[in-house]
């Protein structure tokens, strides 16, 4: 299934090396679901993040077909961020997924 | 030789809006355009979608229909724009809604959309649409100005906010023109208020075009964030 958390894992992954190497980032350890997003280790500046998100929601929505928003309010709202780390990018986007098929 | 670009003009149905994209097409460029209800004209080169850009799903459709038809989105131009023109004492709070919702959301919606496609090349050239009745503080206008006031620095954020991306966001401030815009408004009030400009004339489709064009010039690459109003109004 391609909703499966792995592949979640895997296409988050994948839309953040694109990014990194488009904004000319180059890494000493490939990047992997631990890989910070936020704060001062985070391997991407704001608008590196903005651009990933961006980049997500295109992949999800070709991926899909479904027009998913990732930084609404909810994710603004949450106490813990789910942009942390690629791991809890993926499980925040599983769970918009699961909620978005249960909905139709 | 290079690929057309591709054009995308909110409000083409009539006014300024045909005559870009008349300007457009004519030029070699492929123009998507967009209105509330049909067109009544064929343009080569044209393709146009029904729909209310303030409504952020028919925002969505248009340019991801752009995106999978041409792969590219290279100039958009927020044309689409409602006015009000009443003393604030008599303007409905609905008035107020449907002036905002199409000349603030609107724009703010077809913006980002559409920064999303021309993020992809690294260009873009967004063009939106201010008014001289912002500097002039017109009365009648409340409504109408500060909605184009609020797109103003709209624009200017977007400017800075898109700029890594290799996109201009700048701002033409026509005069008032000859369109069904200023039809209501009585013919005293004009010419009262060409008398108050520098140049003391009614503006042209062809002063609007000839702004747009200097903007959308790939060599206008370090000119973002800008708003240069027509008639020596400033």
């Amino acid at each position: 299934m391609k909703n499966e958390p792995s592949a979640i894992r895997a296409l988050v992954l994948a839309g953040l090396k694109k990014v990194l190497e488009e904004s000319g980032v180059t890494w000493e350890h490939e990047p992997d679901d631990n890989a910070s997003l936020l704060g001062p280790q985070s391997i991407l500046d704001s608008l590196g993040l903005v651009t990933l998100l961006v980049e997500l929601e295109e992949r999800l929505e070709d991926e899909f077909d479904l027009p998913l928003t990732l930084a609404d309010e909810r994710a603004m709202s949450q106490k813990s961020s789910p942009f942390r780390t690629v791991e809890s990018l993926a499980s925040y986007i599983s769970t918009l997924l699961e909620e978005e098929s249960q909905s139709v | 030789m290079s690929e057309p670009q591709v054009v995308f003009i909110t409000g083409t149905r009539k006014g300024i809006g045909k005559a870009l994209a008349e300007h457009f097409a004519k030029n070699g460029a492929i123009v998507v355009g967009c209105s509330r209800k049909p067109v009544e004209w064929d343009l080569q080169n044209y393709s146009h979608h029904i729909a209310d850009v303030a409504d952020e799903a028919q925002v969505k459709q248009i340019i991801s229909t752009i995106q999978k038809t041409h792969g590219r989105l290279d100039i958009v131009i927020n044309n689409a724009g409602i006015a009000s023109m009443n003393h604030s004492l008599l303007t409905p709070g609905t008035m107020v809604d449907r002036v905002m919702q199409t000349n603030l959301r609107g724009v703010f919606l077809v913006c980002r959309e559409s920064a999303k496609v021309m993020r992809k090349r690294k260009y873009g050239r967004i063009i939106n649409f201010s008014t001289i009745a912002v500097p002039m503080n017109l009365e009648g206008e409340a409504i109408y100005a500060s909605s184009k006031s609020a797109v103003e620095t709209l624009t200017r954020v977007l400017a800075k906010e898109f700029a890594p991306y290799g996109i201009t966001c700048n701002l033409v401030g026509p005069t008032p023109i000859d369109t069904d815009l200023i039809r209501a408004v009585p013919k005293h009030k004009i010419d009262a208020l060409i008398e108050s400009m520098p140049i003391k004339r009614l503006g042209l489709f062809a002063d609007v075009i000839n702004v747009i064009d200097f903007f959308v010039k790939p060599e206008s690459s370090y000119i973002t964030g800008q708003t240069l109003y027509l008639g020596g109004v400033s």
